[in-house]
Parts: C-alpha cells; sequence; structure tokens
C-alpha cells in the first residue's frame, strides 16, 4: 500500500516534470523563431522586399519568389475553395449517410493524410507532364488545390452543421428550393467558418514546399503569366540555405516566411475567436 | 366532389418509418374561420400540421396514407408544385425563428423567392408588417438585424413573414408560447382580425387560448380525433369522456 | 425549376467527389510510374536491397526503410513524452491564463513551415551535435529531435481531444475516492483516453515518416545502413527529394517506385489511426 506522502511526493514530481515540458515546448519553440528573425529582420528592407535577385539570390531581393508565393496561392484557393465549399454542401443538404458520403467522407481523409513528396510526384508527372502545363504556376497552383482541399472540406461541413436546422425549416416553409435555401441563408450564415478555413489553408499554402518545388519550378524571373515557372519564398530559403549561396539572404527570405506566417495565422485566430463569440 | 370547405382531410395516417403517428384524421375545415386542435403533449398535432403544407416531406422515411384536399385538390398529388402549396399554406413555429437577416429581408424573403420586382417589396413588406401587428414598432429600423428584436416581436415578425406571401391557410404551432401575456394577447388579436382574410389553423398553448380565439375545436389524443366542433360547445358540453377530462385537468 | 434543382444536385455530387477522383489519379499514376521498375528490379530486390545506385541500375531502398524507421523512432522517443506532458498540462494542470498562451502556441507549431524547422536544426543543432556527440552532426539524431517537435502539435491536439471527450464522472469519481489528481490522471482518464491518445501517436508517425525538407536539411545524405543515432542518413522521403531534380529514365522511375513504398506505409498507419479513433467512437 502505498502511504499518502508517497502519493502526493510523486504528484509533486508529475507536476513539476509536465511543467518543465510546457514551459520547454514553449521555450524551443520561441528559439526557434527567435534566431530566425533575429538575424532575419535585419535583413528586411524595401529593397530586399521589392527587388528582384541577383547573381542566383546572393544578393538584391526576393520580389519574384513574394509575387510567386501569393499567385501560387491565389490560384490554390480558385480551384480548392468552390470545390471544397460545394463538397460540404452536397454532404450536408443534398444527401444523408449513405455509401457515397462514406466514400466521400474516406476519400477526403486519406487526401489528409498524403505526404507533401507524393502531391510533388503525382503533380509532377499529372500537370507538368501528362496535361503538358510545365513548370508553371499553373501547374504548383493545381497541386496545392488538392493539398488543401480537405481542411477546406472539413472547416466548411463545420460551418455548414453549425446553421440550425430552423432555417432550413423556415426557408422551405416559405417557399424556397434547396438551392435557394444554400444560396441565400446557408452559406451567407456559414460563411465566417468557410473563410476562417480559407485562411487557414493559406497559412499552409505558404510554407509548402516540397510539393511546389516539383511542380512550379525554381525559376528565378518574374512570372509573367500562370504557365511561368516561378519559386515561392519558402522554396527560395530552401534553396538559399542548402547550396549555402548566402546565409544574410536565407535569413532574410526566413524571416518574411516566418511573418507572413504569423501574420495570416494570427488573422486566423481573431476570426475564430470573433466568430465563437458571435455564435454565443 | 365539392365539399365547398377549404381544407379537407380526409382519413389521414402518417408513419415516422414504422412508427405511427396519425391515425386516420378525417376533418373539414371552412374557409375564414379559427380552427384549433387541442391535446396533450406528443398526440400529433404538430405533426398533422407539418403534414398540411407538407413540410414532413423533408424528414426521411416517412409514409402517409388518406387524402389532404386543398380546394378540392390532394396536395400530395405529385402533380403539385410543393413551392406553390407552401406558398399557399404558410406555418409559423413555436419558437421565434427570424432569419439572420434585417427585419426587411426576412419579411421579403419569401416574396423575393418567389421573383417578386424589387419595387413592389416595400409596399408588401409594410402590408405584411400592418397585419401582423409589428409596423409601428419597426417602421423606422427596418434594416436592423431582426435578431435584436424582443421575443414577443420576432414572433409576431414570424407571423408577418408568412402574411407576405399571402397564403390562402394560415398554420400556427404553439405560436405564442414562451411569450409574455402583452405579446400573447396582440398575437391574438390580431388573429381575429387575420381571420377575415384567411383561414387558420391553430395549435393553441393552453385550453384557455382555444377558448378565447378558436371557431371550433378538435381534441386530439394519441394521434386520433376524438371529438370536433364550435368551441363553445366542446368546452361546455364535450361528448366524449376523454374530452371532458383533459378540458378538466384530470391528464395532459 | 425542378429541372434546374436535379441539374444543380448532380453537379454538386460530381464536385463532391473531387476528393475521391484526386485520390485515385494520386494512387493511379505514381503506380503507373513505379510499379515498372519494381517488376524490372524485382520487389524483394527493390525492398531488401541494400544498395542504392542509380549509375549502375541497383535499386535497392532497404537502408532507406531502416533510416526512416529510426527518425521516426527517435521522434516519438522525444514526442510521445513531451506531447503527452503538454496534453496533461492543457487539459488538467494549466492555469487558464496560461493555456491561453499556451494553445495558440501549439498550433502556431503547426503553422511553421517545415523548412524553418529544417534550417534552425541546420544552423544551431546540427553543429552542436557535432560539437558534443561527434560525427558529422548532419545525423538521425538531430532529425529526430527536430522531426519530434514537430509531432508534437499532432499527439496534443488529437489526444487533448480524447482526454476532453471522457465524461467528467471519470475524474470525479476517482477524486471521491481519495485519489490524487495525479493518480487519477495517470491510472484512470490516461488509460480510459487510450485509443484516441494511441491514434493521435499513429497519425503523429505517419506525419513524421511523410515529412521531407527538413529531413533533407539536417539528416545529410549518406545512403548506407545506419548504425548509430550520429549517422548520417537518408529516408524514404529524402531518397525522392534530393534525387528527384535531376533523374531521368529509370533513375525517376525508382523514386516514383519508392514513393508507391511511403505512400503505402502511410496510408497503412492512417487507416489505422482512423480505424482506432472509429472504434473509440463507438464504444
Amino acid at each position: 500500500m502505498i502511504t499518502t506522502r508517497v502519493r502526493h511526493l510523486t504528484q509533486r514530481i508529475a507536476k513539476v516534470l509536465v511543467w518543465t515540458a510546457a514551459l520547454s515546448t514553449i521555450g524551443v519553440m520561441i528559439l526557434i523563431l527567435f534566431q530566425v528573425l533575429r538575424e532575419g529582420i535585419p535583413v528586411l528592407s524595401s529593397h530586399f522586399l521589392l527587388d528582384s535577385p541577383e547573381s542566383m539570390g546572393r544578393s538584391g531581393g526576393i520580389l519574384p519568389t513574394i509575387v510567386g508565393t501569393f499567385a501560387l496561392t491565389a490560384v490554390a484557393l480558385f480551384f480548392a475553395a468552390p470545390l471544397g465549399v460545394g463538397t460540404a454542401i452536397y454532404l450536408k443538404e443534398y444527401t444523408r449517410e449513405s455509401r457515397i458520403s462514406r466514400v466521400i467522407r474516406f476519400g477526403t481523409d486519406c487526401l489528409a493524410g498524403v505526404p507533401s513528396i507524393i502531391f510533388g510526384l503525382f503533380g509532377f508527372v499529372f500537370f507538368v507532364i501528362y496535361l503538358n502545363l510545365g513548370w508553371s504556376i499553373l501547374s504548383g497552383g493545381l497541386t496545392l488545390a488538392a493539398m488543401i482541399l480537405p481542411t477546406i472540406i472539413s472547416t466548411a461541413e463545420e460551418a455548414v452543421k453549425a446553421i440550425p436546422i430552423s432555417y432550413r425549416e423556415v426557408s422551405y416553409s416559405l417557399g424556397g428550393t434547396k438551392w435557394q435555401t444554400v444560396t441565400r441563408v446557408i452559406l451567407p450564415s456559414a460563411f465566417p467558418g468557410i473563410f476562417t478555413g480559407i485562411i487557414l489553408s493559406v497559412g499552409r499554402s505558404i510554407g509548402e514546399t516540397a510539393a511546389v518545388i516539383l511542380t512550379a519550378g525554381s525559376s528565378l524571373l518574374m512570372p509573367t503569366s500562370l504557365f511561368s515557372p516561378v519559386r515561392t519564398m519558402s522554396v527560395h530559403f530552401y534553396i538559399l540555405a542548402r547550396e549555402g549561396i548566402s546565409m544574410e539572404m536565407a535569413y532574410g527570405t526566413g524571416a518574411a516566411l516566418i511573418i507572413l506566417v504569423l501574420l495570416v495565422n494570427t488573422i486566423a485566430q481573431w476570426l475564430i475567436n470573433r466568430y465563437i463569440r458571435q455564435r454565443t | 366532389m365539392p365539399t365547398g370547405n377549404k381544407l379537407v382531410i380526409e382519413d389521414f395516417s402518417f408513419y415516422y418509418d414504422s412508427l405511427q403517428a396519425l391515425f386516420g384524421i378525417s376533418l373539414e375545415i371552412g374557409s375564414n374561420e379559427i380552427f384549433s386542435i387541442l391535446g396533450p403533449s406528443l398526440s400529433g398535432k404538430t405533426t398533422l400540421l407539418k403534414s398540411l403544407n407538407r413540410l414532413t416531406d423533408l424528414i426521411p422515411d416517412t409514409k402517409h396514407k388518406g387524402r389532404i384536399l386543398l380546394d378540392d385538390t390532394d396536395i400530395y398529388d405529385p402533380a403539385v408544385n410543393l413551392t406553390e402549396l407552401r406558398k399557399r399554406v404558410g406555418i409559423v413555429f413555436d419558437l421565434p425563428t427570424p432569419l439572420p437577416m434585417s427585419i426587411f429581408n426576412n419579411v421579403a424573403y419569401g416574396p423575393r423567392l418567389a421573383g417578386v420586382s424589387r419595387n413592389r417589396l416595400p409596399e408588401i413588406v409594410e402590408k405584411a408588417l400592418r397585419a401582423g401587428v409589428l409596423w409601428d414598432e419597426v417602421k423606422d429600423r427596418l434594416h436592423d438585424s431582426a435578431l435584436r428584436l424582443s421575443g414577443g416581436q420576432q414572433q409576431r415578425l414570424c407571423i408577418a413573414r408568412v402574411l407576405a406571401l399571402e397564403p390562402e391557410i394560415l398554420l400556427l404551432d404553439e405560436p405564442c408560447s414562451g411569450l409574455d401575456p402583452i405579446s400573447t394577447a396582440s398575437i391574438e388579436e390580431s388573429l381575429i382580425q387575420l381571420k377575415k382574410t384567411y383561414t387558420i389553423i391553430l395549435v393553441p398553448h393552453n385550453i384557455q387560448q382555444a377558448s378565447r380565439v378558436a371557431d371550433r375545436t378538435a381534441f386530439f389524443l394519441s394521434g386520433e380525433v376524438v371529438e370536433v366542433g364550435a368551441t363553445y360547445e366542446i368546452f361546455t358540453r364535450p361528448k366524449n369522456k376523454k374530452t371532458e377530462d383533459y378540458l378538466t385537468g384530470r391528464f395532459g | 425549376m425542378e429541372l434546374k434543382e436535379k441539374i444543380i444536385g448532380k453537379s454538386l455530387l460530381l464536385i463532391a467527389l473531387s476528393s475521391v477522383m484526386i485520390l485515385g489519379l494520386i494512387t493511379f499514376f505514381i503506380f503507373e510510374q513505379g510499379i515498372p521498375l519494381i517488376s524490372k528490379v524485382g520487389p524483394l530486390n527493390f525492398i531488401l536491397g541494400e544498395r542504392w545506385v542509380p549509375s549502375k541500375g541497383e535499386f535497392g531502398i532497404f537502408p532507406m526503410i531502416v533510416s526512416s524507421f529510426w527518425v521516426t523512432a527517435g521522434a516519438l522517443a522525444l514526442g510521445i513524452p513531451l506531447g503527452l506532458a503538454c496534453t496533461i498540462f492543457l487539459a488538467e494542470w494549466s492555469p487558464p491564463s496560461f493555456a491561453m498562451v499556451l494553445r495558440p502556441a501549439i498550433h502556431l507549431l503547426a503553422a511553421i513551415p517545415s523548412v524553418i524547422y529544417g534550417f534552425w536544426g541546420l544552423v544551431i543543432l546540427v553543429p552542436l551535435v557535432r560539437d558534443r556527440l561527434g560525427g558529422p552532426g548532419l545525423s538521425i539524431l538531430s532529425g529526430s529531435l527536430i522531426l519530434g517537435f514537430m509531432t508534437l502539435p499532432t499527439i496534443i491536439s488529437i489526444s487533448e481531444d480524447s482526454l476532453k471527450a471522457l465524461p467528467p464522472t471519470y475524474k470525479q469519481g476517482a477524486l471521491a475516492l481519495g485519489a490524487t489528481h495525479w493518480q487519477t490522471i495517470w491510472r484512470v482518464l490516461i488509460p480510459a483516453a487510450r485509443s484516441g491518445i494511441v491514434a493521435s501517436i499513429i497519425l503523429g508517425m505517419g506525419r513524421a515518416v511523410g515529412e521531407t525538407m527538413a529531413m533533407i536539411m539536417i539528416l545529410g545524405n549518406a545512403v548506407q545502413m545506419p548504425s548509430s543515432f550520429l549517422d548520417s542518413a537518408r529516408t524514404l522521403t529524402t531518397n525522392i527529394g534530393i534525387e528527384m531534380g535531376y533523374a531521368s529514365g529509370d533513375h525517376r522511375q525508382a523514386l516514383f517506385a519508392t514513393g508507391i513504398v511511403l505512400f503505402l506505409i502511410i496510408m497503412g498507419l492512417n487507416s489505422l489511426a482512423i480505424f482506432l479513433s472509429r472504434r473509440r467512437m463507438g464504444s
């Protein structure tokens, strides 16, 4: 039989360990961010952000990569948002739990688990080669769209599920058709939740590297069309670091990347909090 | 056979999957009367009401037998257009359910869906809000969110919303539950006014409400009609013992 | 009107099938590219072969499989205790004000791009390992440490959900019987949330096995059977990531074949996790 003293001692030790774990987790994270930001922020200047790279990135700026990042994310959202929201609407409004809905959910869950390098391989053989889109913003964006689709589907579905049944009943009882109910009541009400999911996906796209390198290429030139190859910020960061081209430029790019991701995620968090407050 | 009645329910039974909720209901409801359906909870009143505009179609795995004739046409006839039916038979639920939009847009929702032109909407909205006895209270803030109205105002908004479509029949499922006595009184008063234009079928919140507003009353028990007749008759000289027991408070 | 509604319904069905179709396309194309090579080399030779020399047509990925296993095991050795500790902390012991800091911090951990982790590992951790522990620094140990950290958000969020989903009577009952808070957590709550926690670990494993960029930057590039945690190594993912840029012909197909093996492993892990979490909800 364990005496009371031993029990309480065990608890004290456990408490210390657990607190240490939590603190060290935060600590390491701060360490990582701090390191890159400290070395990188000084590099961030208007020249850095608005100029094009020179001599393979050893100097100059990173403007084409910023443009590339935004372009790729925009293309990805352009395809993934309608597909994702449409899937959520279909699952909630147009069908009940059936074989089809189970298959769809299974497909979405599996897709969510596919690692980015596999998406890269797929995007390469399907978009770049098979559809002959070449290394381009289009190829990269389409590949990213496939990657963020599961996230958009699940957040959109959560948002649509949260709409009270009474709204639907009211709309139908006033002579509304299903599609009218969806477009006039459900989508407008679910919009905050859906939008939050989209912002979260944006954060993910910005940091994505493996799939992008294999599909959008690594050209440092400013892209001129959807078919231009392009280098995103994360790819540029990776290449600078791995090839040892310029630590200074790498830190700067990394800092810019972190700041962008932090910004996007803070906006998403703020939206989530506001959305929750609105509901209660 | 033309009967001259607005709504005839002919031996109507309703099933939720294998559970039977309504057993051979037969009722005749005339135009411009307030007809109340009285009974303890779970006696099938809401199910019957929702069947009258086929809102029950939204529930999966349901079946029905018998007919419901609106102006001598069975509403379950496959040729019937659901959207049109629901415009002719409007419903107000027991909980106020404003849509998350402005007061104006709530009332204009039905007409908009029906394709009414934009410039006619303001007059339609005003007319409906007047009929629902809400106009004076909201006329200066039509574009405020409907969610900001009080419970009683929201319920009158729901009535106005239905009236905007100018239906022929109004179904009201315990429209005053949860409302204060003043709101209840104003709604009951507007019902009496509305009966001049509409046929009203009401599930009252309590026995007293039925006696205050209803012309005729049917007493429901476990999915069956026990007795039906003029409200005054039912209340003073009930023919069925179960009716008498319910009215005197022995159960329910 | 009716026709329009029907068309809309069918179109939405098609849209809803897009994720399934994409999954099908991915599976098809990866296999289409990789299977010919596997059958050419022979499945056993491919999976168990220890020599990877593309120029000579030798394609054996066993060292990569073993390295993936080592790195993941190391990552879990860090991630499971740390993750469980943070989960317990968040669910039970954290003062609410601190939790408001910790939770967003963990979300942030998940949001940081893997290349940033890799970079930090490269410039800070790798030299540290090299100086203190020897070896090239670009090692399985470095990789495991970073990877363990990267899996924390997965383990923590799902485990926390499992703990929160427990009926409060478990905790109240145990405390009423005189158990200390810690005993309640350790002997009652955690075992009760067992399948959710295990599911989170398996999912974390899946993420770890699939991680590419950070591993490329930290593990070194050595195609060898690892014999110690300080060795450089190459995982299935880094194999693809490093060589895809310049591979062609059979070499390229061999990388797709590596992808097939990776894909199957991860799909297996994820299915297991889904199965486990469904079982939890069922009971």
